[in-house]
């Protein structure tokens, strides 16, 4: 006789076998610690009350659960878009243009960390790091050889830049500009989400909230003047990176995002004028099934807060575009080429979930940046997926498992009780402040950490299957010379500029600053007068002050 | 000369600019749970903040976080430093994203381990530990 029901199987069929030959652990759970059932059936959907026209609709429509596009990538694959800046402006237009001639179909600038920061190249702070982890680029001369060759006009553009991201942003329509490309005309991201960075990523220069205000700055001159410009990508992928659960993940950052919109609005902005251009950035992690929920049940969350909190009427304000990059963390050093497996894996979760653009890590990126051959092999990932998987055919192919469902729901409900906390302590800002979020992640990190210790968490060639090996070889080094090089060209330009313009301009920032007008016309002026991003940087902190770092862990 | 019946105090640092401070953390904690007395900088540390908060705070052990690739600037750095101001029977140790390469050179200029990703935080705790004692010891 068949089961009637679930409950039945279990009793019947399931818990007799369990018996016989008892199951590998004694609780199976998600990275976010969410207890799976042997079994997803019709019946836990009911349980869950979902209802296929609210909850999930057609892609194209609202939710958005299953896809801002009808037909997804039928029309285009998403934007491969590998993530890459070192050395020097000119070390790096190389392998942009390399990368541009393999096939990859957006740009993805790194940006080292005193660019990110706000210092120049021949700053004290920014000895050993100039070049490392991204390319310098402290004035508009670097930006224009960048971009040498690479026409601003046919390319979009993704800068991973939060402190100083009005800065970069003005380089880049100014160097567009001296191409003959109108503001009008380019298109890409900025990151600018500076929130995560006090969360987790570091590279803050001034205090969260004149740092919110440089951010709105960005809303509000986007808007009128560089239509094509994604004036933000609000990013769950470094949160958790630090250790943040895919719950943590959904929750923090659309509580960020609820604070981004509600500045904007009390900056006095109209909720369908920026809430196209707002985008996102997700992790993928190795979780397959739990990752797929997650782009899912974003998509939903995020549709019902532009339309529910926010009132948006606009459906382009509704849909949640995204990007997505492979877990930088989840790589190992050990048995490196195990890696190219795991990115597969995290890889098919972005593309099953319907992410609009993807970077996938490298084999060798625990222990290098990564060199020109295992980039090429990212991006032949992401092409036979594209291409050879089918996975690329169908829209939310998904869609309708009880399991991916179910975990959607769940995932959706345990992050609105984790926004709903962070509301009570005054939002994002406020939480920030108090550190919450960085407690939360710290307390996440370290329990990860201990499974893996114990074993109970298995990392294949790492606690399991290990074996000897020799080290890895052919790691990328970066040119030794390229800091040099960087700091005898800024010290030319320093020379070779009109110091009288330069003057005026930071002068006229810095008034600017100080009242509630809007930063980046006076930035930009800056820029066109070959101000380095260090001596903007310098009149910013003069007015807004400078973040301190903190010392809990 | 260090008193055997304290617990070992260890100055946690991440120096330059590298604001990935996962690893660090944990490794505070670890250690903390250990049974040592941890101290943690936070994140952009010069080597002087480093060196100065160690000579104030009086550890036995310096663990350094280095991920940015800055480590053969950097570190040279501190370790002249330290030597500099007498600071030499401290314990320092470095963990992060190292190539093989760099392994040998940094303990040459005085590092005594330098971990790699992978390493398990049960691993550290021990060398410290040994390391420590043996110092004592000697």
């Amino acid at each position: 006789m068949p089961s009637k029901d679930k409950k039945q199987w279990q009793r019947d069929t399931l818990e007799p076998s369990v018996k016989r030959f008892p199951e590998r652990r004694e609780k199976f759970q998600t990275d976010s610690g969410l207890d799976i059932d042997p079994l997803y059936s019709p019946e836990d959907l009911q349980a869950q009350g979902l209802d296929y026209d609210k909850d999930l609709g057609y892609p194209g429509e609202f939710p958005y659960t299953r896809g801002v596009q009808p037909n997804t990538y039928r029309g285009r694959v998403w934007t491969m878009r590998q993530y890459s800046g070192y050395g020097t402006a000119a070390d790096t237009n190389e392998r942009f243009r390399y990368l541009l001639d393999q096939g990859q179909t957006g740009l993805s600038i790194a940006f080292d960390l005193p660019t990110q920061i706000g210092y120049d190249s021949d700053h004290l702070l920014a000895k050993g790091e100039v070049g490392k982890v991204g390319v310098p680029i402290c004035s508009l001369e670097d930006m224009e050889t960048l971009f040498d060759q690479i026409p601003m006009d046919k390319v979009s553009t993704s800068m991973t830049i939060n402190a100083t991201a009005s800065l970069l942003l003005c380089f880049y329509i100014a160097a567009a500009k001296k191409q003959g490309v109108s503001q009008e005309q380019i298109s890409g991201t900025v990151q600018n989400d500076i929130l995560k960075e006090y969360i987790a990523r570091g590279t803050y220069a001034y205090p969260p909230r004149p740092s919110m205000r440089l951010v709105v700055d960005v809303f509000k001159y986007c808007a009128e003047n560089v239509p094509k410009w994604n004036t933000i990508s609000i990013s769950g992928y470094h949160m958790r990176e630090a250790g943040a659960t895919a719950v943590q993940e959904l929750a923090f950052t659309f509580s960020n995002a609820i604070a981004y919109v509600q500045a904007a609005l009390d900056a006095g902005l109209k909720i369908d004028d920026f809430g196209p251009r707002l985008s996102f950035f997700f992790v993928a992690q190795n979780n397959l099934f739990e990752e797929v929920a997650k782009f899912r049940a974003a998509r939903r969350m995020w549709a019902r807060i532009m339309k529910e909190r926010f009132g948006a009427k606009d459906p382009r304000s509704m849909m949640l575009r995204f990007h997505t990059q492979t877990a930088g963390v989840s790589l190992t050093a050990q048995q490196p080429d195990n890696n190219l497996i795991r990115c597969t894996i995290q890889a098919l979760s972005a593309i099953l979930g319907g992410s609009q653009s993807l970077h996938v890590n490298s084999r060798d990126e625990a222990l290098a940046l990564p060199s020109e051959e295992s980039v090429q092999l990212s991006l032949r990932t992401q092409q036979i997926l594209a291409f050879e998987s089918g996975a690329a055919d169908v829209v939310d192919p998904l869609g309708g498992s009880y399991y991916i469902e179910s975990l959607t729901n769940e995932l959706e409900a345990k992050a609105l009780e984790y926004i709903q906390r962070i509301d009570d302590m005054g939002g994002s800002v406020a939480a920030i402040e108090q550190g919450f979020q960085v407690r939360e992640i710290g307390d996440a990190a370290y329990q990860h950490r201990q499974e893996v210790e114990s074993g109970e968490r298995t990392i294949v060639g790492v606690n399991r299957f290990t074996t000897e090996e020799p080290p890895i070889e052919g790691l990328m080094r970066v040119n030794e010379e390229a800091a040099r090089i960087q700091v005898e060209r800024l010290e030319r330009l320093r020379l070779k500029r009109d110091n009288g313009a330069v003057k005026s301009a930071l002068e006229r920032l810095e008034q600017v600053a100080q009242t509630d007008e809007n930063t980046v016309p006076a930035i930009l002026e800056c820029v066109e007068s070959y101000c380095t991003l260090g001596e903007i940087c310098q009149v910013l902190r003069g007015v807004f002050g400078e973040q301190e770092g903190a010392f809990t862990f | 000369m260090r008193d055997n019946d304290r617990p070992i105090r260890v100055l946690v640092a991440k120096p330059g600019l590298d604001g990935h401070d996962r690893g660090a953390k944990v490794i505070a904690r670890a250690l903390r749970d250990a049974g040592m007395e941890v101290i943690y900088t936070g994140i952009r540390q010069s080597p002087q903040m480093i060196t100065q908060a160690a000579a104030q705070e009086d550890v036995d052990v310096i663990g350094m976080s280095i991920l940015s690739g800055a480590h053969l600037e950097i570190l040279p750095e501190i370790m002249s430093l330290l030597r500099d101001q007498g600071m030499d029977d401290v314990l320092v140790v470095v963990g992060g994203i190292i190539p093989e390469v760099d392994r040998q050179p940094l303990k040459d200029i005085g590092i005594s381990e330098v971990f790699g990703p992978g390493t398990s935080t049960g691993a550290i705790v021990e060398f410290i530990r040994d390391s420590v004692n043996q110092r004592a010891g000697a």
